[in-house]
């Protein structure tokens, strides 16, 4: 790969299952199809689908932002809905206010945002309520 | 043992038709209904076992390249579902058997190293 940055942006419609995980599953292609490592391509997916979903679910949509080069990737999933108003009991395993709607679809285990945390090297979150929340994932592709 | 073969040894339905990823080499098998659970912890090649039949689960067993989706207790899978799964190239089993059960054979299988 040289220093070329792939450049990426896709929305992400409120409540539509059918396109939920598009943009995810996009980037995974890009990312194999550049040959970067299985692990690598596993974390970016949990990350970016946690995110993905969540803007889905809770931020009634919003859009991604992504940039590749040849060190990292960059995304950032934004929306404008109602924002998290305690963002540490959010980031809690478990917390959830997912409706029933979505937690008989299997949401709502309050493993996303954890996940995030966990398969990212750097997560950045800015929310505020009523204005919205902007998720910033990067992953390294060759740890130092 | 491809994701086909596995199918045959035990009657399991394939409810999304003939594919290419029936091909799918099966290297193990992950329960749970909780989809952020499955997204961390399914591993490629897997048969990922779970009562949900939406669109969603198209989406995580694509993201971690799961072998194949078993629908356990002949629950119904939504047409939408078995249509986008078809788009996507993932695979739909389907069987009267409990989740336990499926485990249970999905395992003994790999454990006899088919
Ligand atoms: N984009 C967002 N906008 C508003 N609230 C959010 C957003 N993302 C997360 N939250 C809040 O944080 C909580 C925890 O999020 P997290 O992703 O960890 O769990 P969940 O989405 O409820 O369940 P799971 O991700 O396990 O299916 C959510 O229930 C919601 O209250
Ligand atoms: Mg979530």
């Amino acid at each position: 790969m040289n220093n070329t940055v792939i450049v990426r942006d896709y929305i992400i419609p409120a409540d539509d299952f059918a396109l939920a995980g598009e943009a995810s599953s996009s980037v995974r292609k890009i990312l194999t199809q550049l040959g970067v490592a299985p692990d690598i391509i596993k974390r970016t997916s949990i990350a970016m689908y946690e995110a993905e979903i969540n803007a889905v679910i809770h931020g009634h949509g919003g859009k991604a932002h992504v940039e590749i080069d040849e060190n990292k990737i960059f995304i950032r999933i934004s929306d404008e809905g109602p924002g998290i108003a305690d963002l540490e009991l959010a980031m809690q395993e478990g917390y959830s206010t997912a409706p029933d709607s979505v937690r008989e679809m299997g949401f709502g285990a309050g493993m996303g945002l954890s996940n995030m945390k966990k398969h990212s090297d750097i997560l950045n979150i800015d929310t505020e309520v009523n204005r919205g929340t902007i998720v910033d994932i990067t992953v390294f592709f060759n740890k130092p | 043992m491809t994701v086909e073969e596995l199918a045959a040894k035990y009657g399991y339905k394939i409810a999304t038709g003939s594919n290419e990823n029936l091909k799918n080499d099966v290297s193990g098998v992950y329960a749970c209904d909780l989809l952020s659970h499955a997204m961390a912890k399914v591993n490629s090649g897997d048969a990922w076992v779970t009562v949900h039949t939406n669109l969603n689960v198209v989406a995580v067993a694509s993201l971690t390249d799961a072998a194949c989706v078993i629908i356990p207790e002949n629950i119904e899978i939504e047409q939408a579902t078995l249509e986008k799964a078809v788009e996507k190239g993932v695979v739909f089993l389907s069987t009267s058997k409990s989740a336990a059960h499926i485990c249970h054979e999905v395992l003994s299988a790999l454990e006899k190293g088919l």
